[in-house]
């Protein structure tokens, strides 16, 4: 009874650190204003890129896409950090009495949200500038669901490394890239199979997608509160 | 009036009163092993470009064994004591592991550079290209290498000390339990590997050529002990010095107050 409650607890406090930098989100308008046209821009770049070829972009279409979610990601990381940067947030998130994991699993969920709202508008986006098709609905939303828990769970815990530091802009990426490798390899492989591009085992790739978002999820669970505490 | 700085210097007592020891970096032990290193590395020079057969199927690369093999051990031990060291700051809040760290995360840094750079000249005559993107272990270590050089960034940011570590340490943990996923990820992407599999355990090399090789990782053995004890005593007296720093100003404030 008392882990049911402990439980309970911990989603309302979680789901309150999220639907704060959420409202937060709304009301200051980034992720409409500013990401959403950001994704679209590097779309539409590497259109560019590669000389507007259209089987080239077809074949390229899932890599490409990855990639824009993962420069989007360093972006959502960083507003999510400048939230509690500001008028001492962050201690104010410490003496609250809530879970660290709790504040973490928001602050990752809040990220979550943004990302799955990017990703929403930037396959289709995709699609179309590229001119490809999605053959497979559900193994696409699985990969997409998949590394967007990874994604935002080291997004946020790396972004709470480098918060209140001068350099924080130019140090996350370096920070958080190398270690999304694994799901712009994953994801990519995924998205050729559910784009039919090339026929691979989309699902497997899925699976090790989960398995990093676990692993993340898990070590932002610990780390997050002697960061709090300490950074 | 006189300046803080005369008022809070305590008078007489020398630097190293404040100072727990090593007071510095260098010591006869490590003077011993600094000679003993350098020695070995003439041997393995010696042996290793003059003695040692050029081999049947590698011809002359295959001397690059004796820096590659080496620094690629070196490396990943180094950066196995900085993740040990990560997690023991943030379960036991240990200065001397952090230290530890520290120093596994610089000494890593170079001997993974030099895996990577030996590895390329090594791939270009026996692959034909300096880099290979089927390679599983080639490319994992080049992520290694740039988490690992976003760990010193980290380091470099500065700060509080106990607040740097915490940082660092994050990092490691992170760096420390991805690396697998990443070794897993690009071996499925590969699905294939051309390194080669491990010269030592399929019986390939000639003895003259084995026993250099050992001689090798015993000198990288020693190069690297003599390696992490400097640089883990120069981040020790760093954090010495720092302390003392903030003893310093606090006296100062103090010795204003008092007035």
């Amino acid at each position: 009874m008392s882990a049911w409650r402990a439980m309970r607890t911990f989603a309302g406090d979680a789901g309150l650190v999220a639907a704060k930098d959420l409202r937060i989100e709304w009301r200051a308008r980034t992720t409409l204003g500013q990401v959403l046209p950001f994704a679209l821009l590097v779309l539409v770049l590497f259109g560019f890129a590669l000389d507007a070829n259209r089987p080239a972009l077809r074949l390229a279409t899932p890599g490409l896409l990855w990639m824009t979610v993962l420069f989007v990601t360093v972006v959502a990381a960083q507003r999510s950090v400048a939230l509690e940067s500001a008028d001492g947030a962050r201690r104010v998130l410490l003496l609250s009495g809530m879970a660290p994991a709790a504040a973490f699993a928001g602050k990752a969920a809040a990220v979550a949200v943004q990302l799955l709202a990017v990703e929403a508008l930037v396959v289709p986006g995709a699609v179309l500038l590229y001119g490809a098709a999605i053959e497979s609905v559900p193994l696409v939303a699985a990969a997409c669901v998949a590394a967007t828990v990874g994604l935002s769970a080291a997004g946020s815990l790396l972004g709470a490394v480098v918060a209140g530091v001068r350099a924080h802009q130019t140090v996350l990426p370096i920070l958080l890239l190398p270690v999304s490798a694994p799901v712009l390899i994953a994801a990519t492989r995924a998205f050729a199979d559910g784009l039919g591009t090339v026929a691979v085992g989309g699902w497997s790739w899925v699976g090790l997608l989960a398995g990093f978002a676990a692993v993340n999820v898990a070590v932002g669970a610990v780390a997050y509160g002697p960061l709090l505490e300490d950074a | 009036m006189t300046p803080p700085a005369q008022t809070v210097e305590p008078s007489g007592s020398p630097v190293v009163s404040y100072l727990d020891s090593p007071a510095r970096a260098g010591s006869r032990f490590t003077r011993w092993l600094g000679s003993a290193t350098l020695a070995g590395i003439a041997a393995v020079a010696a042996l290793g470009l003059l003695t040692v057969p050029a081999d049947d199927v590698q011809g002359d690369a295959v001397r690059i064994i004796f820096v590659h093999v080496p620094s690629a051990l070196g490396a990943y031990t180094a950066f196995g004591l900085t993740a040990a060291g990560s997690v023991m700051w943030l379960w036991r809040r240990s200065a001397w592991w952090d230290t530890t760290a520290h120093a596994g995360a610089e000494v890593g840094v170079l001997l993974c550079g030099l895996t990577l750079v030996t590895g390329m000249l090594w791939g270009r005559p026996t692959w034909g290209a300096y880099w290979e993107w089927g390679d599983v272990r080639l490319v994992t270590t080049l992520i290694l290498f740039l988490v690992m050089v976003g760990y010193l960034s980290v380091r470099a940011l500065g700060g509080d000390p106990a607040a740097v570590a915490t940082r660092a340490a994050v990092v490691g943990l992170v760096g420390g339990v991805n690396i697998p996923i990443v070794n897993r990820s690009v071996n499925w992407w590969a699905n294939r590997t051309l390194h080669q599999q491990s010269s030592l355990t399929e019986g390939k090399l000639e003895d003259l050529t084995l026993f250099t090789l050992f001689l090798a990782l015993v000198v990288a053995a020693l190069a690297i002990w003599w390696m992490m004890v400097h640089r883990f005593r120069i981040g020790w007296l760093e954090r010495q010095l720092q302390a003392r720093d903030l003893e310093t100003a606090l006296a100062a404030r103090r010795a204003e107050a008092g007035r």
